[in-house]
């Protein structure tokens, strides 16, 4: 196994930079990983081997002739398979788009190629980013590095995993309700959601329109910072990208790495109690609170008393706008197409083909959503979620007028044993009980690790108000300077 | 099923009262759709303007197209309407294959231009229609019914889409429910569709064609006894033209007092209006009302129109046809009655163009409402598509005027033009049909009748001038229609006289 | 208290054009009575004069200019269609009326 592929894109860039080595050496030497172990931790779906040596010879080319190329031109990329790639394999980790090619790119990926990123392949992911595991993916399941018999999390388990087992040193998830940073949790990893909007969603396979947000996942807190640096910013073709330009994230993460975080003010939520919490999470919790009083800032309790009604508000707002969002999915312009024999309707083709397509928990989500949409249960179920939302939001606005961070464990167990929580969906959702409330308020949150609990990584969130994702970077950075980084046993 | 015995028109009249209520949805002519820059050309190859968004494929998202909303406000201004301050488009959700998405950006509880009006003459009579609504949604796409017998979907084994007309911008106009208009509903109906038209026209933001398909009406039609609540109503579709607009009405209203008279009940539904036999029949009629479980779409910010800039659009709009119309018939010293008339025949602009390219508004107006209206009727098309434009209608006038044509021999000349022949002057000269006003030529054709028929010579020159019919007729013959009889009368006389 | 049957999620299931299996109403009938049990706790909230969230980003007025941009080419378009003809998608017979 190549040195190289242990280092920071912050690193690579470096060496890359200085021409000590090539592009093409250095997607090849991750291209080589790939083949010796995704055998076994499952984490890419599509490897576009040559997409990628051509990108990466290109940016030999381009630095040889004397072009000045970004930090991050030659660093390798693996990229959620819910992302848009011309051209190259977005399957949403769903039967019903196998093997589709998009006529366009996403917008974020037209940045990445930009930067000069060189995109590795499409990584494994729950299907069209509804769970908590990975384990809904159409085409099996990704395998945490970390114990190759345990969920690396989810949706976006593929892009942490790959991360954890050096397959890349960056990559690309989505988070709706957690699914960067979860997955970055139980990990090892560090997974970043911006605030929503600041990120183009042009081109990400819509989930929850209002919810979905596109994030950097890699193993330090810079290289994150890198990365959202080059995906952020506004974007004419999604009317809910935010026009003002992004924080800077990259200063802010370089600032934490000092360590010093007097004056700052971090609040413990109070409602996030220790039920149902593994009594390892709860420790690590709070020996990460220790660290940040350690380091100058000042830790209060606040309230938020509707944090408990999140998870209750996110499972029917998700459900109904996936509801809409997945009706495209019809066999009639792309994807699958099942039981058009030349005697059945449309109608009967279209049912037999979601039928065939969607999994069991997208099923449940689209029925759900329908459900809470319907004429008679509207006010209900998803007006009155959108309700409890605003008040959500309104416990987060207060809170930040008493601290300038909060913080909690990112989820409450460690990597669960594979098929642990897949008979129970609503065992499934609690994974997402600590990440679930900033989506819906739209503010920006990162996980670092921070520490083990029986030999399994543990995540600290740290959540920021909207629009002030430099800050989350500082903390998480300053975190990161005492606690280090973690490193899974050999694969 | 047969058709029962169909009561008259007088007979629904006197039994019940009518309600009518009218759905018209325009397509704008903006140059891009409604949620991407894609073009909008009409008639342009299969799946040639497309892109991502209005093929709906996974990822893509809209972007609202600012003059869109432009067009829909300034639509609702001149419908005397409340324009929001604040409001959102909405997914209307349902599965149709031409519908990329399987769900439709419209408006729902939050329409752009709430409480309008907009009156029109019927008989003399100003009937003041209620708006309910002017909202702003995306078109579908065009599916080709592929194996049946009529290119209808009812038999057909296939379909074929394509979606160059998906997203484009679609603005809907509801009015309120019209009572109390008794006999003149299916008239009424039809002249608010018109002014509705000529409205929108004169705004520039469509070119309304409702043969084309970028205006289209859906009418509502119920009866209730006099003192009784309103009726159930009923929708028809598939009505593209103004003629149809009347006709759909009155069939409906026909359809509806049979089964009432019969002691049956109308039930609610969609009802599709048939051009060669006036009638309408029965769509699939739905158990329950569709649940389109609409909820704000989350992928568009709201709208909220700056009301200074409502207030600037609002006074630079142009000249709304109730106005025009009533400057036009002091220019032309008409009565209403006959300025109705002409709105009635759809000829307001087009007599309005005749007289620019120069001729009388009387002129104007005889061809119009007379051969023109006789044609249009004949053929069952619009006046505006008849044949002739305003500016051939004045170069037939000018020369009706300069005595190069009689008014038979126009008649003639307007045949040609009709028939594609080309413009007038041209037409007159290949068809050789310019009136012979050489005396000479004449006084040769009259000696050659007066010869021909001596005895009716004798008897004009004994004082029976009706006698002169006869040589005239000849004289007409041998010139093939090409004398002016007045003058070849004048001349007969003139050459037994002496 | 929420609870859903088995013909309701039968029906739904009809409106989403699912053609869920037996076997599936049965297992989801009981999950998704569960899930929304749960979820039934947002009623719970005292929330009458609280105003619903659909944007949580507070932007107004995102327009574009009506300006012409390049799309797809007609192959690009078709390029994932199951089935086409005559430079069209196809579908089989659709039973359903126009709206």
């Amino acid at each position: 196994m190549s040195d190289l592929i242990k280092l920071s894109a912050v690193a690579l860039g470096e060496k890359l930079a200085a021409k000590e080595v090539s592009a093409e050496e250095v997607t090849r030497v991750h291209l080589d990983r790939i083949g010796e172990v995704d055998g076994r931790v499952h984490a890419f779906l599509h490897v576009d081997t040559e997409g990628a040596l051509s990108a990466a010879r290109e940016i030999d080319s381009r630095r040889a002739a004397g072009e000045k190329l970004g930090p991050l031109a030659g660093v390798p990329i693996a990229i959620k398979d819910v992302i848009a790639t011309k051209g190259v394999p977005t399957t949403c980790a769903s039967k019903i788009l196998e093997g589709w090619r998009p006529p366009y790119d996403a917008t974020i990926m037209t940045r990445i190629r930009e930067a000069g990123l060189v995109m590795l392949g499409k990584t494994n992911m729950d299907e069209f980013a509804m769970g908590s595991s990975t384990e809904y993916s159409a085409y099996g399941p990704t395998y945490n590095p970390w114990d190759l018999s345990r969920i690396p999390g989810g949706s976006g388990g593929g892009s942490a995993a790959a991360l954890a087992a050096y397959e890349a040193p960056l990559a690309i998830g989505t988070d709706t309700g957690g699914s960067i940073r979860q997955p970055g949790a139980v990990t090892g990893t560090v997974g970043a959601k911006p605030t929503y909007g600041g990120t183009s969603r042009y081109g990400l396979v819509a989930f929850s329109s209002s919810l979905d947000t596109p994030g950097p996942c890699a193993r330090t807190v810079l290289d994150a910072a890198l990365l959202h640096e080059v995906i952020a910013g506004h974007d004419p073709r999604d009317s809910t990208s935010i026009a003002q330009p992004a924080p800077d994230v990259v200063a802010a993460a370089r600032l934490g790495a000092s360590g010093d975080l007097t004056g700052v003010r971090v609040g413990v939520v109070k409602e996030f109690g220790t039920d149902g919490v593994e009594p390892g999470v709860t420790a690590a919790f709070r020996d990460a609170v220790e660290t940040l009083t350690k380091l100058g800032a000042e830790v209060v309790e606040v309230s938020c008393p509707h944090f408990q009604y999140a998870l209750p508000a996110y499972y029917l707002i998700a459900p109904s706008e996936c509801s809409s969002n997945l009706a495209r999915f019809d066999s009639v312009r792309f994807g699958l197409r099942v039981g058009d024999d030349g005697n059945r309707s449309l109608e009967e083709v279209m049912s037999l083909t979601r039928e065939a397509g969607f999994g069991d928990e997208v099923k449940r989500r689209i029925i759900i959503g329908t459900y809470a949409l319907s004429s008679g249960y509207y006010d209900a179920y998803y007006g009155q979620a959108q309700k409890v939302r605003t008040l959500i939001s309104r416990d987060f606005t207060s809170a930040f007028e008493q601290v300038d961070v909060l913080v909690s464990a990112t989820t409450p167990f460690t990597a669960f044993e594979l098929g642990a929580r897949t008979s129970d969906p609503y065992q499934m959702y609690l994974a997402d009980l600590y990440t679930i409330p900033t989506n819906l308020y739209g503010g920006p949150a990162i996980s670092v690790p921070i520490g083990l609990s029986e030999g399994l990584p543990v995540g600290l969130q740290v959540m920021a108000p909207t629009m002030a994702d430099d800050r989350m970077y500082r903390i998480a950075a300053a975190v990161e300077s005492v606690v280090g980084t973690f490193t899974p046993p050999a694969l | 099923m047969s058709t029962s015995v169909l009561p008259t028109y007088d007979e629904v009249i006197s039994r019940y009262e009518p309600v009518i209520g009218l759905e018209t949805h325009v397509e704008l002519g903006t140059a891009t759709k409604m949620f991407c820059g894609c073009p909008t050309v009409f008639g342009a190859e299969p799946n040639t303007q497309v892109c991502p968004v209005c093929l709906g494929l996974p990822g893509s998202l809209p972007v609202a197209n600012k003059a869109a909303i432009e067009a829909t406000i300034r639509i609702g201004l001149a419908l005397n309407c409340s324009i929001a301050t604040w409001c959102r488009f909405a997914r209307k959700n349902y599965f149709y294959p031409d519908m990329p998405k399987n769900f439709q950006i419209s408006q729902y509880d939050e329409p752009l231009c709430t409480d309008g009006y907009l009156d029109v003459e019927v008989n003399g009579e100003t009937v003041r229609i209620g708006i309910e609504r002017v909202h702003l949604e995306e078109d579908t796409g065009k599916t080709l019914h592929v194996g049946g017998a009529t290119g209808r979907i009812h038999g057909a084994t296939e379909s074929l889409v394509d979606y160059n007309r998906a997203g484009i911008p679609l603005v809907e106009i509801v009015t309120k429910p019209v009572p109390g208009i008794g006999a003149m509903a299916p008239e009424v109906a039809k002249a608010y569709v018109a002014e509705l038209r000529d409205v929108i026209r004169t705004l520039g933001v469509s070119d309304v064609r409702m043969e084309q398909g970028s205006m289209r009406c859906d009418v509502n039609t119920s009866l209730n006894r006099p003192g009784e609540e309103w009726g159930t109503r009923t929708e028809t579709k598939n009505v593209n033209s103004l003629r149809s607009v009347e006709r759909a009405v009155r069939s409906e209203m026909l359809r509806q007092a049979s089964v009432l008279d019969a002691g049956g009940t109308i039930t609610q539904e969609t009802r599709h209006f048939h051009e060669d036999t006036g009638d309408t029949t029965s769509g699939r009629s739905k158990e329950t009302a569709t649940d389109y479980r609409y909820f704000p779409e989350p992928d568009l910010a709201p709208l909220a129109p700056d009301p200074q800039w409502v207030e600037r659009l609002k006074a630079a709009l142009p000249e709304l046809p109730r106005v025009h119309r009533a400057r036009l018939r002091t220019e032309w010293n008409l009565s209403e009655l006959d300025m109705q008339s002409i709105l009635n025949a759809g000829a307001v602009e087009l007599i309005e163009q005749t007289v620019a390219a120069g001729a009388s508004p009387e002129a104007a107006r005889k061809w119009w409402l007379g051969e023109l209206s006789r044609r249009a009727n004949a053929e069952g098309v619009e006046l505006e598509s008849v044949g002739a434009t305003p500016a051939q209608v004045a170069q037939l006038q000018t020369l009706v005027d300069g005595g190069k044509l009689t008014d038979k021999l126009a008649r003639q000349v307007l045949e040609g033009v009709l028939a594609g022949e080309g413009d007038p002057e041209a037409i007159m000269a290949a068809r050789g049909l310019e009136v012979v006003s050489d005396t000479g030529a004449l006084t040769a054709a009259i000696d050659e009748a007066i010869a021909a028929h001596p005895d009716v010579a004798e008897k004009i020159r004994g004082g029976n001038q009706a006698a002169a019919g006869v040589l005239i007729g000849a004289v007409m013959k041998t010139t093939k229609g090409a004398a002016d009889a007045k003058t070849v009368r004048e001349l007969v006389l003139a050459r037994l006289a002496g | 208290m929420a609870a859903i049957s088995r013909e309701e999620v039968a029906h739904l299931a009809r409106l989403s054009r699912l053609a869920v299996t037996d076997q599936e109403l049965d297992r989801f009938a009981g999950q998704l009575d569960v899930i929304l049990q749960s979820v039934a706790r947002v009623g719970e909230v005292a929330a009458d004069d609280i105003p619903p969230t659909s944007h949580s980003v507070p932007l107004v007025n995102v327009l574009r200019e009506d300006v012409i941009v390049p799309g797809l080419t007609r192959d690009e378009a078709l390029s994932g269609a199951p089935d086409s003809a005559e430079d069209r998608f196809r579908v089989p017979q659709i039973l359903a009326d126009e709206e």
